[in-house]
C-alpha cells in the first residue's frame, strides 16, 4: 500500500541535493535523447554548449547581459507571483516598455540633452510597464477577473501596438523595421561604464536584485504580499487592503518589466522590434519558480536558463543543427526539475499492510 | 467590395486550427488543469504527423503510388500518438507529481514549439532525403479532398463544401463534446471534477482517472488542429514558426466562449475571420492600422472576460478549482 504524505519540511541541503540530482538525471536524458535524435555523442554536444556559454570573453560577456535582462524580468514578476497573483504578461509589460524608451529616443532624441533624456525614458518606460499591469490587476483587484488569461491577452496588444508603431516609425519606408536609432547622435542610449557595452546593465540588475530581496524579506510590504498569497481571507482579517496590494504590487511588477525594456532598448539593441522581448516573458515564469520566488537564487535558475540558450547557439552552428534544439532540452530539464518538486513536498510512506498506515 | 463568398472559406480556414485547440483545452479546463501547454501540443501533433508522413510518403519513388488510406491514416495516428504523449507528460507532472500548472504548461510550450521547429528544420538532415523542403503535397491533396459538389454548386459549395474532411471531423467534435459534457453522466461527473474535486471524490469519482482522461483527449484533439493547419491549410508545407500564436489564440477561444465547445464552432470561425480581416479591410497605403486590426482578437477576448467576470453570473464563471491541484489530504 503506497501512501502520499506531505512533508514538514525538508532540510536545505536535502532539497538541493534532490534538486541537483534531477538536473544531473535531466542531463543524462538529454544525452539519450540527443543521441537517438541526431546520432551526436552528447559528451561532444555538451562540451560545445559549454564552448558556445562561456569559450570567449565576449561570449562571458553575451551570457552576463542576456542573465541580467533575463533576472530583471524574473525578478518583476517574483511580487506579483509571491502573492498568488500569475502575471504571464511580462512579455508585453517589457514591450510597452520597451516601446516608450524607444519613442522618447526617437520624438526627442535630437530635443533634449541626454541627462535629462535618459531620466525621461526611465520614468516613462516603467509607467508603460506599470499601466500595462494595472488593468488586470485592477480587474482582479474589483471583480476577481481571471488574471493569468488577462495578463496574456495583453501580450499580443502590446505585441500589436509595437508592430504599429514599427510601420509609423520604419526606417526606410517600406523596410519593416525601425534600424537603429539615433545611430550618429547617441542620444538616449545608456552610458557605457568602464568602456564594457553591458557593464551598466548587469551592475543595474545586481543593485535591483539586492533591493528586491530586502523588499520582499523585510520591509513592511513584502509582508503584506507574502499573506496576501497565502490567504486573502487572513490578510482581510489582519486589516490588510487586499485591494490595494494587489494594485500596488502588480504597479511594482508591470515598472520593472518596463524597465526591463528600456534595459533592452536603450542598453543594448538601440531599436524597437515586435519579438524584442524574445519569450523572456514566459522563460521568467520558470525562473522565478524555480527559484521559489527568491531573488538570490534566482540568480542561479536564470544562469541555468541562460546557458542553456546560449549552449544552444553553439550547437546549431557546430553540428548543423536547428537551433530549437536548445529548447528541446531546456524543456526536459525543467520537466525533471518540476518532477522533483513533488520529493520535496511530499514523501512516500510504504506501509506494510493495507489498514496499517503510519500518520 | 467586402467579397464575403471569398472571406468565409478564408475565415473557416483560418478557424479550423482554432476549434479544434479550444475544444480541446475546454474539456481539459472542465476537469480543472489550465493547460498552458496547448501551443505546444498543437506543435507536437502537426510535427509528429509530418514525421509520419514524411517518411511514407518518402518509402515511395513516386509519391502518387501510395495507398491513400493509410497516407491519411499514418499521419493522423502519429499526430494522435504524439500529442497523447504530451497529455500523460501534462498529467504526470500536474495530477501525479502535483506540479504547478502554469509553470508545467509553460516547459511544455517551450518543450513543443522547440520540438517542432527543430524536426521541422532538421527532417531532411537526419533522415538523409535529397528534397529542399519538407513538402506533402500528395499527402495533403488527400487532406484538401472536399466533398462532391463543392465546384459545381456556386457559392453555396464555396461556402459550406469547399473544406477537408478534417474541418468538418473538428465540428463533430465540437458538437460530441458539448453533448457529452452538458447530457451526459460523464460529462457531469467531468464537471463535478473541475468544480470542487473534493466533493467529487466524496462522491467516489475518480478524479485521477478524470483528469488524466479528459488532458489527453484534450491534447489529442488540439494536436489534431497543429496537423490540420499543415496538411490542409499549408498544403503539407511545413515552415517554422509559421503556426505562430494560434495555440494562444485557442486558449483565448476558451474564454471567449465561456467554456462552450458548441459555441466554439461560430466562435472559432469569428476569430478566424478577426486574424485575417485586415486584409479585406480598406486602408489604402497605411499599412500601420492594418497592425492595429491585427488587436481585434485579443481585444475582444479580454472585453468578454472581463464582462463575465462583472455579471459574474454562475454558469459563465471559470470552472472553480480551475488551476490547483488537488491533494486529497490538503483540505
Amino acid at each position: 500500500m503506497i501512501h502520499i504524505a506531505k512533508r514538514k519540511e525538508m532540510p536545505l541541503p536535502q532539497a538541493l541535493a534532490i534538486r541537483l540530482g534531477a538536473i544531473v538525471a535531466a542531463l543524462v536524458a538529454c544525452g539519450v535523447i540527443t543521441a537517438i535524435a541526431t546520432g551526436l555523442n552528447p559528451v561532444d554536444v555538451y562540451a560545445a554548449m559549454v564552448k558556445g556559454a562561456f569559450g570567449t570573453p565576449r561570449k562571458v560577456w553575451i551570457l552576463l547581459q542576456e542573465l541580467a535582462i533575463l533576472l530583471c524580468v524574473s525578478l518583476a514578476l517574483t511580487p506579483a507571483f509571491r502573492m498568488r497573483f500569475w502575471n504571464l504578461g511580462g512579455e508585453g509589460q517589457i514591450l510597452v516598455g520597451g516601446l516608450a524608451a524607444a519613442s522618447c529616443m526617437i520624438i526627442l532624441g535630437n530635443r533634449l540633452p541626454n541627462a535629462l533624456l535618459i531620466p525621461l525614458m526611465f520614468v516613462s518606460s516603467a509607467c508603460a510597464g506599470a499601466l500595462w499591469a494595472l488593468l488586470p490587476a485592477l480587474f482582479k483587484a474589483r471583480w476577481n477577473t481571471n488574471e493569468t488569461l488577462f495578463t496574456l491577452m495583453m501580450n499580443y496588444v502590446a505585441t500589436q501596438l509595437v508592430a504599429f508603431f514599427v510601420i509609423v516609425w520604419e526606417v526606410p519606408k517600406g523596410s519593416g523595421n525601425i534600424g537603429i536609432i539615433n545611430q550618429s547622435t547617441e542620444a538616449g542610449w545608456l552610458p557605457q561604464v568602464g568602456g564594457y557595452k553591458y557593464l551598466l546593465n548587469i551592475l543595474l540588475v545586481a543593485i535591483l536584485t539586492v533591493i528586491m530581496h530586502i523588499y520582499l524579506a523585510y520591509s513592511k510590504h513584502g509582508y503584506e504580499i507574502s499573506v496576501v498569497g497565502e490567504s486573502p481571507n487572513t490578510a482581510r482579517y489582519v486589516g490588510i487592503k487586499v485591494e490595494k496590494v494587489i494594485v500596488r504590487t502588480l504597479l511594482l511588477s508591470g515598472a520593472i518589466c518596463g524597465f526591463a525594456g528600456l534595459l533592452l532598448v536603450g542598453g543594448t539593441a538601440h531599436t524597437i522590434t515586435t519579438t524584442i522581448a524574445g519569450g523572456r516573458g514566459f522563460t521568467a515564469v520558470m525562473v522565478a519558480w524555480l527559484a521559489k520566488f527568491n531573488p538570490i537564487t534566482m540568480v542561479a535558475s536564470s544562469l541555468l536558463l541562460v546557458f542553456m540558450s546560449c549552449g544552444a547557439g553553439e550547437i546549431s552552428t557546430a553540428f548543423g543543427l536547428n537551433h530549437s534544439f536548445g529548447d528541446i532540452l531546456t524543456g526536459i530539464i525543467l520537466f525533471f526539475i518540476i518532477g522533483c518538486e513533488f520529493f520535496i513536498t511530499y514523501r512516500i510512506v510504504f506501509s506494510k499492510k493495507e489498514g496499517e498506515r503510519d500518520v | 467590395m467586402f467579397d464575403l463568398v471569398s472571406f468565409i472559406p478564408r475565415a473557416v480556414a483560418q478557424g479550423i486550427p482554432l476549434l479544434f485547440g479550444s475544444t480541446g483545452e475546454i474539456i481539459t479546463e472542465k476537469s480543472g488543469n489550465l493547460n498552458l501547454g496547448i501551443p505546444g501540443v498543437m506543435y507536437v501533433g502537426a510535427i509528429s504527423g509530418v514525421i509520419g508522413s514524411f517518411m511514407y510518403e518518402h518509402s515511395f519513388a513516386d509519391p502518387t503510388q501510395m495507398n491513400a488510406v493509410l497516407a491519411v491514416l499514418i499521419p493522423l495516428v502519429c499526430c494522435l500518438l504524439g500529442s497523447l504523449l504530451m497529455g500523460l507528460l501534462y498529467c504526470f507532472l500536474t495530477v501525479t507529481l502535483r506540479a504547478n500548472q502554469n509553470v508545467t504548461g509553460l516547459a511544455m510550450t517551450t518543450f513543443g514549439v522547440g520540438f517542432g521547429n527543430f524536426f521541422g528544420g532538421s527532417l531532411i538532415k537526419l533522415t538523409g532525403a535529397e528534397v529542399p523542403s519538407i513538402a506533402l503535397s500528395a499527402t495533403s491533396r488527400l487532406f484538401r479532398t472536399t466533398l462532391p459538389f463543392a465546384d459545381s454548386t456556386g457559392w453555396f459549395g464555396k461556402v459550406f463544401l469547399s473544406f477537408g474532411f478534417l474541418a468538418y471531423l473538428a465540428i463533430i467534435i465540437a458538437l460530441v463534446a458539448a453533448f457529452v459534457l452538458n447530457r451526459t453522466r460523464v460529462g457531469l461527473h467531468l464537471r463535478a471534477v473541475g468544480e470542487d474535486p473534493a466533493t467529487a471524490d466524496a462522491a467516489g469519482i475518480d478524479i485521477t482517472r478524470y483528469k488524466y482522461i479528459t488532458t489527453c483527449l484534450g491534447c489529442m484533439i488540439a494536436g489534431l488542429g497543429g496537423l490540420y493547419y499543415v496538411m490542409d491549410y499549408a498544403n503539407g508545407v511545413w515552415s517554422n514558426d509559421a503556426f505562430g500564436d494560434r495555440g494562444w489564440l485557442a486558449i483565448a477561444l476558451v474564454i471567449f466562449t465561456i467554456w462552450h465547445p458548441e459555441v466554439s464552432i461560430p466562435a472559432s470561425i469569428l476569430f478566424g475571420g478577426l486574424y485575417i480581416i485586415y486584409l479585406y479591410i480598406p486602408t489604402g497605403t497605411n499599412l500601420a492600422v492594418k497592425e492595429l486590426y491585427k488587436m481585434l482578437p485579443y481585444v475582444v477576448t479580454i472585453v468578454v472576460l472581463v464582462f463575465s467576470s462583472l455579471r459574474n453570473k454562475r454558469e459563465n464563471q471559470p470552472p472553480e478549482s480551475l488551476g490547483l491541484p488537488y491533494f486529497r489530504e490538503d483540505r
